[in-house]
């Protein structure tokens, strides 16, 4: 593999990304591979390749080949569409047919910066799909202020072909803005999503997985935080058969703050994995990690893979990963491996955690003790279990979905008897 | 399974009780005899491990218990058998030794839950606010608490009290208390202690302390007090038998019973709740 390169026709040309990341190779591991935008760069994987060996390979074996996809716009598999409500009532834009509009730049070619500047293909997947030829640029005005989620639904027809798709999201200096990528209906995508957070703005990204069953959704989310910005990812998995996304977060300057939060329900058959990337490449910088997912069901799998390394010049930084797992019937299993790779010690803190734990016996029969009934008390600990996460996600339309769709699969595995009455106690 | 005819309470008749072990069934409660009828405070004490809170806990239907003969019958309905929701929907109440934490599960979420399954329809909204907020004030705990989450960082003392607060808003026939004097210091116990003493007040309500120590009795009267050793009652009396109990321990009942003393430690070791 090469090292970061420098897309065409970009203005940044020096040996140092536009991310600001050092292109020195030292630095690279087998937790995080040197990112390039061409595709033979990326060897087809197998089980011993460290990012995929928790993965579904034989089921995801098209995505490996170009051949087998095209860019959204040529199969219309997949429907990029933009509705933004800013005060003059709510306005739908189709973001793959390239009109200018509200909130909406003209798509940027390949290695038309600032397409390619920040998010560098780090797997073969990601590759493919970064070499579409035109990608949306949805823009938030610098100092603008949006009150209303910008909402991007991202809706799949079909599953025959493959659809790619680059979207370029860039929050101007001084905005805030909170954009929400709403996944539904059948395909076979990958999506790559590029973001810029400019200096001292506030940008939220939500990414919704709500995909019909049998849907596959695989890509790479790649931000980088300006100044003491505030950057705030959010991936919601309940939908598809595979979802398996890769987040990646750098800075590009001093006291940029990240915070990647993740809520997932895996169901009997399907594959939801989540791996996270954060590059302390400046100093200040802060980055919290907290995702939370239930599994249920015969072969219910989830991974999640949290990375964050602290090269020497990021000094005073914080950080802090977690995972925790609900296993709430046999049969499902969690992976879940944070990894911290130090090359600093003068920071003001480092951790992580990671747990996966089966439904609590005794928490139940407190409840029922109460009156409660079995369905109802696992709705309880269900809920309460993604209760910290829900609550700093704090966003009203994402949090009622949420908390509605948590009850519907728990209604869902309780129609299907795949709930169990407590076994004996376990003590 | 209801009898009109029969008389109200809470009517235990020769239950056996068993805990999986890894070397097989294991008998802990071995023919328990008692009735709690309405109005009546009743204390069993006993040494650890001769099975008292394996008595409370299958009563409210754990799972680690199985229940190998006999019957507990509250007001007419056989418990055996019931799931554990449908004992306290019957009437039956548990106040915990150890009340296990339950993370973002808020205690008015959880008691307004618990409220409607045992009343088969939700509180009036106009009123049930202004009640958990009385009753969190008797328990001398404020507004605020009712927005952490069921148990989780609770001290000892608001673990406890705030199982009597279920108790005074879920407000059961029958209440069973389960050490609750245990990890309360003297404020505390007084403050747990009128709680309970509240809710006998009612008159109609049966009480059933499981205590270790005379300290509670004190501050809750008993109308019974019984004796615990190896799996059932040994004795009967009223309050004075726990005074007497205060100065000579349980030594001659452990002896009279032979080789209880043995059993007594055997079931100990079998799980933290015998």
């Amino acid at each position: 593999m090469t090292s970061p390169q420098p897309p065409q026709g970009s203005p940044l040309s020096s040996p140092v990304g536009a991310s600001g990341r050092p292109a020195e190779v030292g630095s690279v591991s087998y937790l995080h591979p040197a990112g390039s935008f061409v595709v033979e760069d990326h060897a087809v994987p197998d089980r011993h390749v460290e990012m995929w060996r928790f993965s579904p390979l034989d089921a995801l074996a098209d995505f490996f080949d170009p051949a087998a996809s095209r860019p959204a716009e040529e199969t219309g598999a997949v429907s990029l569409t933009l509705a933004a409500d800013r005060g003059a009532g709510e306005e739908a834009v189709d973001l793959l047919a390239g009109s200018p509009a509200s909130l909406v730049a003209a798509p940027l070619a390949v290695g038309q910066a600032p397409r390619g500047t920040v998010l560098i293909p780090t797997d073969r997947v990601a590759a493919i799909a970064a070499a579409v030829p035109k990608a949306p640029h949805l823009v938030i005005p610098a100092g603008e202020t949006l009150d209303a989620p910008v909402r991007v639904d991202i809706t799949g027809h079909d599953c025959a072909t493959i659809a790619t798709a680059h979207l370029v999201i860039e929050a101007g200096a001084d905005s805030s803005a909170t954009v929400l990528l709403r996944h539904t209906g059948s395909a076979r995508y990958i999506g790559d999503v590029e973001i810029i957070v400019g200096a001292n703005a506030h940008l939220t990204v939500v990414s919704l997985q709500e995909w019909d069953d049998g849907a596959i959704h695989l890509g790479q989310h790649e931000a980088v935080v300006g100044a003491n910005a505030t950057y705030r990812h959010i991936a919601v998995s309940f939908g598809g058969q595979i979802v398996r996304l890769q987040n990646t977060v750098s800075y590009a300057d001093e006291g940029g703050s990240a915070e990647l939060l993740g809520v997932y329900f895996s169901d009997s058959g399907q594959h939801l994995e989540h791996r996270l990337f954060v590059d302390h490449n400046h100093p200040k910088g802060v980055s919290h990690a907290d995702y939370r997912g239930a599994l249920q069901g015969e072969g219910a799998r989830s991974v999640w893979v949290g990375d964050v390394l602290i090269r020497p010049e990021a000094e005073g930084i914080e950080t802090y990963e977690s995972n925790k797992n609900l296993l709430l019937t046999e049969g499902c299993r969690a992976n879940a491996v944070p990894n911290l790779e130090i090359e600093t010690g003068e920071i003001v803190g480092a951790g992580h955690s990671a747990s996966t734990g089966r439904f609590d016996d005794e928490q139940l029969f407190y409840l029922k003790s109460r009156g409660i009934d079995e369905a109802e008390a696992r709705r309880l600990v269900v809920r309460g279990f993604f209760a910290a996460i829900i609550d700093r996600i704090a966003i009203p339309d994402v949090t009622e979905t949420l908390m509605a769709v948590i009850d519907r699969e728990l209604e869902a595995a309780a129609a299907a008897g795949t709930t169990t009455e407590p076994q004996e106690n376990l003590s | 399974m209801t009898n009109n005819t029969s008389p109200r309470g809470l009517v235990i008749s020769d239950l056996h009780v068993s805990v999986e072990t890894e070397q097989g069934p294991k008998p802990i409660l071995k023919g328990v005899d008692l009735t709690v009828r309405p109005g009546e405070i009743h204390a069993i004490m006993g040494p650890t491990g001769s099975g008292k809170s394996t008595l409370a806990y299958s009563l409210a239907g754990h799972p680690k218990y199985t229940i190998t003969s006999g019957s507990a019958v509250l007001d007419g309905t056989e418990l055996v058998g019931l799931s554990v929701d449908e004992r306290a929907k019957a009437g039956l109440f548990l106040a915990m030794q150890y009340p296990v934490e339950i993370p973002g599960v808020s205690v008015a979420n959880f008691l307004r839950t618990a409220k409607t399954a045992i009343d088969g329809q939700a509180p009036p909204l106009r009123t049930w606010v202004k009640d958990v907020n009385a009753s969190l004030a008797q328990m001398q705990l404020d507004d605020e608490f009712s927005s952490r989450s069921v148990n989780e960082g609770f001290s000892g003392g608001e673990k406890k009290r705030n199982e009597i607060v279920q108790l005074d808003l879920l407000n059961p026939k029958y209440a069973i208390l389960d050490e609750t004097d245990s990890g309360l210091d003297i404020d505390a116990l007084k403050v747990v202690a009128d709680g309970v003493n509240r809710y006998a007040a009612q008159g109609d309500r049966g009480v059933l302390i499981i205590t270790h120590y005379t300290r509670i009795l004190r501050y809750i009267k008993p109308d019974f007090v019984h004796v615990f050793v190896d799996g059932h009652v040994v004795a009967d009396g009223d309050e004075s038998l726990a005074e007497s109990l205060e100065e000579t321990g349980y030594e001659k009942y452990l002896a009279a019973n032979g080789g209880a003393a043995e059993g007594a430690v055997a079931s100990q070791a079998g799980g933290s709740l015998a």
